[in-house]
């Protein structure tokens, strides 16, 4: 075949394989939602996120009180009627300030995934595709990232930057960027080197195409269940620093810092650090339910 | 029929998936003389293996369940047996080996322990002299004794199934059932494998139970044969009665796929067609869509399994009227 | 099996320079003069300036960093600025209450963890499994802090019979170690129920089965003799974290642990301390994961052979000429 014809002849194919392709992942994807939505754990964890994010985006369509106007005659209400979860030491209503809260955790924990992922693939992939030195130095580098526990980590970048909320975003991200390096890493040194890898190669692809179109959609899944997962740990992570003082600045309502001035009053306003806490734990608990039947949806084999 | 030292009566034995039933095996019957060695040939899927873990009682429960007939092993039907019962006999009075010999020993325990901890659980002794045993076992399947203190991963394939062959008979069992033990070696090794069967199953009487989809294998190693297919032995007999009268179509097909080095042949010629689907009643004779000699009464009611030599039966139509 | 340690060894150094570099890097470009933490605040300009030419303060970057370094090696680890102690005392004084905190979680979670890790495993889908995945999803989603405060709420206020402050008597290090494991305990639970599934599941369990063992022998000294590898790969990691995560804890429960020093010394800007005390933090967890994985080495005999076989290798070679492949 002359050159013309082959070209032809290959983008003709190329075409009816990506048909081909296109339309059996579209009954794959209708499989994974079925088996997703069997799952009646992940399920309930999906519809706790769905409330978290209208909390996130509606807040007044849930409280109409202000959550930073302080009101001092209204000091340590207990939960009733009017005030659901009561009220703090300078009379602002907790519920009000856990819903605005939400968006506080919310935003951070979806940014720094978002920029720990992309920073974290990108190390990967690069490490795991072309290995030999570049795989080892950038390894190295993680484990210097990985060598310091997350929370310490945390606090040092805070302490040396200052106390704001880009600097705990900056802070979660760079220490979760670890976890995605590692899995992109191993699941491209999986593909890399099976057969139709070595065809697009062959057929004269670019690394940066091979990577970007062969690789990394089959190294999706992990990525996805641990960008839920780590949804979960960066709330955590958020809170706990803005309970050491470190995180988000007073007086927007962090449930971290709620709890941390309310360990003051303990023995005698339990409402106060209650309820902060509990919704930390439902926003984790439901990422972490989410993410968990993510990944039995989308690969049933590892589903024990 | 007593001086059979196992009897399979009726077998019948389900698999639950999710809401599915697996009809895994459907009314087997064969019996065993002492020393005899049977060949149970057919597909993957035939219940040839469910067939073997009944009689050791290993069928998984759940998904698994034994739903109808008996197992006579020495005049006691092992069905009805306790547990603790059971588990004496395993090992014991009835060895089995498995496919395949990479996965089949504790990557954590030395070998020696492996064969020693059969010997253990059956003989009365102590754990010194169960590694004699042990070493001594090595030494029958061709394996230096010293190598008894080395880890299975430092052995070679061949090697580890010589070690299984050696934990099977350590206890000196009767019967010994071994599930496609070469269909995971080379061919060389597989000769190897065989060959130290034999040897030990001459040297300690032992009753065998060999199960392939080799039928090179069985013509060597086998006094009689059992065709196994979808969960029914479709034609049972000596060696001879197999291979020299073949009759039911399924067995006629299978020698016909063999290549041959004797012909000159273009195309292989394989059996068309698959296997019915497990967990669907199939009227009739579960062959039928797969036999070229088909006709209508074949799909309807209980084939006939008709004796058309002494000790040759075959379960198909076309030999109803055949009965010698 | 000395090559291995060694060669571990080694690829401890350049993870520990990384992590003194970033530290360094951190304190070095925070605002706020040294010279005024130490010498207070009636230092007049001459004795900043003299301060800061006496401990090289205006050498260039690398020069201070290698200086640091340098000193590091040798346990100078800076002068606490509120304290005026060296740093490496203020550190190895709290040591041992992080450590004996975090040890008691640990063995507290993995004991637990394996137990009903292994029975989940063992009767899938039924009720223990089903309430021990549950648990453990609630407890990796618990923040520590609010934990450690709902159970102060709970046993010192309500019910008055543990303390929540302070480590005098044993009663005091209840409180803090559960809540410290939590996390630990969690994951155990579901590392060694994952692991026991899959190897249960092994050729070699039915082999053991087939030669008539008991069922408890099978599960303990066949399945999990091989499942509990990943375990201690789980707790090495856990157990290396624990020591720099408990920082929570101890501040919930007032604990005066190394957690707690550099907290306070980052809110006093105590920058010689946070330093470190960080670089000391992530020594030990390097230290704790190499540990970690000798144990490995030396409890997976896949690893263990092929480390002791160095030596005895020509000799196996011979041997396996003559035998039968």
């Amino acid at each position: 075949m002359s050159d013309i014809g082959a070209q032809q002849f290959n983008a003709n194919n190329k075409k009816k394989n990506e048909k081909a392709v296109s339309i059996t992942k579209r009954s794959q994807n209708k499989e994974i939602i079925i088996r997703f939505l069997r799952n009646k754990a992940a399920v309930l964890g999906l519809i706790i996120v769905v409330v978290l994010i209208f909390c996130m985006l509606f807040p007044t369509a849930l409280t109409s009180y202000d959550p930073i106007k302080q009101n001092f005659s209204e000091r340590f209400v207990p939960p009733n009627r009017e005030h659901l979860f009561g009220t703090d030491e300078f009379g602002r209503d907790i519920f009000t300030r856990v819903v605005y809260g939400c968006r506080t955790s919310l935003r951070i924990g979806l940014i720094s995934v978002g920029i720990s992922c992309i920073i974290g693939v990108l190390i990967g992939s690069i490490a795991g595709f072309y290995g030999g030195v570049i795989d080892s130095i950038f390894m190295r580098c993680i484990d210097v990232l990985m060598a310091i526990p997350n929370t310490l980590l945390g606090i040092s970048i805070v302490a040396a930057l200052g106390q704001s909320i880009t600097n705990l975003i900056i802070a979660i991200s760079i220490g979760s960027i670890s976890g995605y390096a590692r899995i992109t890493r191993v699941s491209v040194l999986t593909v890399k080197d099976l057969e139709y890898v070595e065809a697009a190669r062959a057929t004269g692809s670019s690394n940066a195409r091979i990577i970007i179109k062969y690789i990394l959609p089959n190294c999706l899944a992990p990525i996805i269940v641990h960008a839920t997962m780590s949804i979960a740990v960066a709330i955590m992570t958020a809170t706990g620093l803005s309970f050491l003082g470190l995180g988000v600045p007073a007086p927007t309502p962090e449930w971290g810092s709620m709890a941390s001035s309310a360990r003051a009053y303990i023995r005698d306003y339990w409402w106060l650090v209650t309820f902060p806490g509990l919704a930390i734990m439902a926003s984790a608990f439901s990422f972490n339910l989410f993410g968990d039947g993510l990944r039995d949806a989308l690969d049933p084999k590892l589903k024990n | 029929m007593s001086d059979n030292i196992l009897e399979v009566r009726d077998l019948h034995v389900h698999y639950k998936s999710g809401k599915d039933i697996v009809r895994a095996v459907n009314g087997i019957n064969f019996s065993m003389k002492e020393g005899e060695s049977l060949g149970l040939v057919g597909e993957t899927g035939a219940g040839k293996t469910t067939t073997a873990l009944s009689i050791m009682q290993l069928i998984p429960n759940p998904p698994g369940k034994i739903v109808g007939g008996d197992i006579i092993y020495k005049s006691e039907n092992l069905i009805k047996k306790t547990a603790e019962e059971k588990r004496k006999f395993r090992g014991h009075e009835i060895s089995m080996i498995f496919q395949d010999p990479m996965t089949a020993l504790n990557p954590m325990m030395t070998v020696g322990d492996q064969i020693a901890e059969v010997v253990l659980l059956h003989q009365n002794v102590n754990k010194k002299q169960a590694l004699e045993r042990a070493r001594e076992m090595m030494e029958e399947v061709g394996i230096e004794g010293e190598r008894y203190i080395e880890y299975p991963h430092q052995f070679s394939g061949g090697m580890k199934q010589r070690i299984v062959i050696a934990i099977a008979l350590a206890c000196n069992p009767s019967l010994l059932i071994a599930d496609e033990p070469t269909t995971a070696l080379d061919v060389t090794i597989q000769a190897q494998v065989l060959d130290l069967i034999e040897k030990l199953k001459e040297k300690y009487n032992t009753t065998l139970i060999l199960i392939t989809h080799d039928l090179g294998v069985v013509a060597e190693t086998c006094d009689k044969v059992a065709i196994v297919y979808a969960g029914e032995i479709v034609e049972y007999g000596k060696l001879e009665h197999i291979y020299n009268n073949t009759s039911h179509p399924y067995t006629i097909g299978l020698f016909g796929s063999i290549p041959n080095f004797n012909e000159n042949v273009k195309r292989l010629k394989p059996i068309a067609g698959l296997m019915p689907d497990p967990t669907r009643i199939v009227k009739g004779c579960s062959f039928a869509d797969r036999c070229t000699n088909v006709s209508e009464i074949c799909r309807k009611g209980d084939i006939p399994n008709t004796e058309i030599e002494p000790g040759h039966f075959v379960k198909c139509t076309l030999f109803a009227n055949k009965e010698v | 099996m000395s090559k291995y340690i060694l060669r571990r060894l080694v690829a401890m150094i350049p993870v520990l320079l990384g992590v003194a570099l970033i530290t360094f890097c951190m304190m070095y470009f925070s605002p706020g003069e040294p010279a005024k933490f130490i010498l207070g605040d009636m230092a007049t300009e001459e004795d900043i300036a003299i301060f800061n030419e006496q401990n090289g303060l205006n050498d260039p970057f690398l020069i201070q960093f290698i200086n640091y370094i340098r000193k590091a090696i040798t346990g100078d680890l800076g002068i606490s600025y509120t304290t005026k102690q060296p740093v490496l005392n203020e550190i190895l004084s709290r040591f041992p209450t992080t450590f004996k905190l975090t040890l008691i979680s640990i063995v507290f979670a993995v004991i637990i963890g394996v137990f009903f890790g292994i029975i989940s495993a063992v009767k899938q889908y039924g009720i223990i499994d089903n309430v021990t995945r549950i648990i453990a999803m609630l407890g990796v989603s618990m923040p520590s802090f609010w934990e450690g405060l709902m159970l102060i709420i709970l046993f010192s206020v309500i019910l008055g019979i543990l303390p929540s402050s302070g480590i005098t008597t044993w009663k005091h290090w209840i409180l803090p170690a559960f809540t410290l494991s939590t996390q630990t305990l969690a994951a155990c639970m579901r590392m060694t129920r994952s692991s026991m599934l899959e190897e249960i599941r092994q050729d070699y369990v039915r082999t053991a089965h087939a030669k008539g063992q008991k069922e408890y022998f099978v599960i303990l000294f066949h399945a999990f003799r091989n499942a509990v590898l990943p375990i201690i790969t789980v707790v090495g990691v856990d157990f290396a974290k624990l020591m720099g995560g408990a920082a929570v804890i101890e501040i919930v429960f007032s604990i005066p642990g190394i957690g707690k020093l550099i907290v306070d010394a980052i809110n006093t800007k105590n920058a010689p301390l946070v330093q470190g005390g960080i670089l000391f933090v992530a020594f030990t967890m390097s230290f704790i994961n190499l540990i970690t994985d000798i144990i490995y080495a030396f409890v997976d005999p896949r690893i263990k052979t092929q480390y002791l076989a160095e030596n005895s290798k020509k000799n196996k070679q011979e041997k396996e000429v003559g035998s039968i492949v």
